[in-house]
């Protein structure tokens, strides 16, 4: 599904992706972990067509399609989601319009009409109770005055609504508590089925509690260091990234 | 090389109306008189309309007047020559006198009302608006006329109320805008052609919203339409008018007044949504939109309610405004004014406060972009006698691009101690993380700007009747098109 080849992505002339190489296929989820500033969320930026940031080299296939040629909508509309670390506030846009709007301009995309009205909302009440988010947080503005948690579960709400292929979830665990934590996992994991996957970037393992990964990763430095299954998350909370640090220094 | 300019001209033109929908030329049969401007134009404008003489009078009065004035200077706005012998300042499209019926109407200008979305159709009762349509100098038609009458209310043409309602027109006309106010607005009490008219009788709640639709066809003429509504006691009516121009490289002059008069315990609300042709994308053209709006509220309880979209002109220069002289009355004013490419606009509004316990409301939101220039320039003034007046101001510009400007003038005169006024201001930007957060969304940057640009106006939006809101809604979104990027 994804294949990404020695990637580099430079900001402001500094390197900050050093040539990453990642396969992701369907069905699966990934685990990237690693220490702050190791490049994990400007390799989620970067493949949602963040344009801040320059590709120096490298190739990005999504599905067979070149990811790097494509608009940032149009990687939407091909079924990449990003849950976005810190999702912004849009003021006076409610979130049904707004979530309409997205859905529709996916349908239209792949030659459907748009949705009716009551389907929309059909849809909406399903999706709703599937990531157990309140109605009232759908009238409001999008993100507006919302708390940390209730943030990230707008985030996983609109995947539900989108159904992507790819869902990139970027510390999506980060600030939430207990309880927010468990809601948002069960609700990537009822999104999770065999045709679509899941990456998620995060520092702590208790999410991968809920949502165990086939792989884990771990990024240092602009590059994948070290590849290997769920074990790999208990083994870096125990030890942190120091271990990894000197082993690849050695 | 004559070939070539042509092609380039025919994209160029390709390019604009994509943006400007409404910038068709009507190929109809107009009478004009000559240009230019002096008592004996002003006498045959008269005469044309069969006027009674005071009406006349005025006119002259006006005319006189305005010839001692200068163009004012004190607006944030850069204004060229304005040869006001060039004009013509009347242009009708030729028709029968009368019309029995919509049959009669010439076919040409039905349709070019319909295909500015506006039905003439008094079997379109759907729709539930009753529409007076005013092309170039004259009223067209104005539908629903028998409905209306059955209530007593009366909403035509101002040329058709000064021949059947010329005692109200005496008794009400220039009481809230003097022939002398302004250079503009003694400039339209000298020439002015058409426009509507509309008396509420006491206790009548209008049952259906009233509009009027401002069409300037022919090329080198100005507009210059007077629209007066009464409310009297106890009544409420909802008015709307919305204008467009064809596309011409010329600039062309429009200059209108409105006066509104809510009596005791009487609501008005008057919404505008502006879309005369803006100019090309370098500035080429466009309307002059110099505009006197004010209403009072004469009676206790009284409440006036302006709404304007303001999208389209090159130059915009309007302060709808409200004296507040009846006790408890209030007065509000919702504004939103885009300025895209090269157009500029000075826009707000004045809230006078003269009775007691007088409340007024300023929602002010300005958008620029591309090269536009947008100021609010409101006043607020407590005067002696109104104790306990309570203002409230919010004022919030947006702009999109880092070549246009946003300016603020706010005025405060408060001459009695129990006032209290407040003023919010915000200035903000388009940020880089809301636009891409809809990119990933799948929603695309031009849209992504509609959203959030209504979202930023829905406040003003929501005031409007709800089947302008669409509209409104639509033509912000079709204003800033290519604004970013």
């Amino acid at each position: 599904m994804l294949s990404i080849k020695n990637l580099k992505a430079t900001v402001n002339n500094k390197e900050i992706l050093r040539g990453i190489n990642l396969k992701v296929e369907a069905g699966e989820v990934h685990a990237i972990m690693g220490p702050n500033g190791s490049g994990k969320s400007t390799l989620a930026s970067v493949l949602a067509g963040r344009d801040v940031f320059q590709i120096s080299s490298g190739e990005v296939l999504f599905n067979g399609k070149n990811l790097l040629d494509m608009s940032p909508e149009d990687r939407s509309r091909e079924g990449l989601f990003l849950s976005f670390q810190y999702p912004v506030e849009i003021p006076g846009v409610s979130m049904v319009n707004f979530i309409r709007t997205a859905v529709n301009e996916h349908r239209k995309y792949k030659g459907l009409k748009p949705l009716a009205g009551s389907d929309f909302l059909k849809m909406m009440r399903e999706k709703q109770e599937l990531v157990e988010i309140a109605s009232k947080l759908t009238n409001r503005s999008v993100n507006e005055g919302f708390s940390g948690g209730e943030k990230k579960k707008n985030e996983i709400f609109q995947m539900a609504m989108l159904e992507p292929k790819l869902a990139i979830l970027d510390e999506t665990d980060s600030g939430l508590d207990i309880d927010a934590l468990r809601i948002v996992a069960n609700g990537v994991t009822k999104l999770r089925n065999k045709d679509n996957a899941i990456v998620l970037i995060t520092h702590y393992q208790r999410l991968l509690d809920y949502i165990v990964p086939d792989f884990v990763h771990v990024l240092y430095n602009g590059k994948i260091v070290k590849t290997a299954g769920k074990e790999l998350a208990m083994e870096l909370e125990e030890k942190g990234y120091d271990w990894i640090k000197n082993e690849i220094e050695k | 090389m004559k070939g070539m300019d042509s092609e380039k001209d025919n994209i160029l033109n390709e390019v604009t109306q994509n943006d400007y929908k409404y910038g068709f030329v009507t190929d109809i049969n107009t009478e004009l008189i000559d240009k230019g401007l002096n008592e004996d134009v002003i006498r045959i404008i008269s005469a044309k309309k069969n006027e009674p003489d005071f009406m006349l009078e005025f006119r002259l009065k006006a005319f006189r007047h305005w010839q001692t004035m200068k163009m004012p200077g004190w607006s944030h706005l850069k204004i060229p020559k304005i040869t006001y012998q060039d004009i013509i300042y009347y242009a009708a499209p030729k028709q029968k006198p009368v019309l029995n019926s919509l049959d009669e109407l010439d076919p040409e200008l039905k349709s070019t009302f319909e295909k500015l979305g506006i039905s003439l159709d008094e079997q379109m009762r759907l729709s539930g608006i009753a529409v007076d349509a005013v092309m170039d100098s004259v009223s067209v038609k104005t539908t629903f006329k028998s409905t209306l009458a059955e209530l007593g209310i009366i909403f035509c043409s101002f040329s058709e109320a000064l021949q059947e309602h010329p005692d109200l027109i005496k008794k009400y006309l220039g009481t809230v805008v003097p022939y002398t106010d302004n250079y503009f607005a003694t400039l339209n009490s000298s020439v002015f052609s058409d426009g509507s008219f509309c008396y509420i009788p006491k206790g009548v709640r209008c049952p259906m919203e009233l509009s009027t639709y401002f069409r300037i066809n022919a090329a080198n003429t100005g507009q210059f339409e007077r629209t007066l509504i009464i409310a009297d006691e106890d009544s409420y009516v909802s008015y709307l008018e919305g204008c467009t121009a064809p596309m011409r490289d010329e600039n062309q002059l429009h200059a209108a007044v409105v006066e509104l008069i809510a009596h005791e315990n009487a609501e008005i609300k008057y919404s505008t949504v502006q879309n005369w042709y803006p100019g090309d994308k370098n500035g080429k053209g466009g309307i002059f939109n110099f505009v006197t709006k004010r209403g009072i509220c004469k009676g206790d309880n009284s409440k006036i309610s302006w709404t304007q979209v303001e999208t389209g002109s090159a130059i915009t220069w309007k302060y709808p405004s409200c004296i507040l002289k009846g006790n408890n009355s209030v007065g509000e004013f919702y504004s939103v004014a885009v300025t895209n490419n090269y157009q500029q606009a000075d826009t707000g509004t004045k809230m006078i406060h003269i009775g007691k316990n007088t409340k007024s409301r300023i929602v002010s939101k300005g958008i620029s972009a591309g090269f536009g220039q947008n100021s609010y320039r409101g006043l607020v003034k407590i005067t002696k006698g109104a104790e306990n007046a309570r203002n409230f101001s919010q004022c919030d510009s947006l702009l999109l691009g880092d070549k246009c400007g946003a300016h603020t003038f706010p005025y405060m005169e408060v001459e009695n101690q129990t006032g209290i006024v407040e003023h919010e201001a915000t200035t903000s930007k388009i940020g880089e993380d809301q636009i891409f957060y809809c990119n990933q969304r799948g929603i695309s940057t031009e849209d992504a700007i509609g959203l959030i640009v209504n979202g930023y106006a829905r406040e003003v939006l929501n005031q409007l009747p709800m089947e302008f809101a669409v509209e409104a809604q639509k033509l912000l979104q079709v204003s800033l098109e290519g604004s970013v990027g």
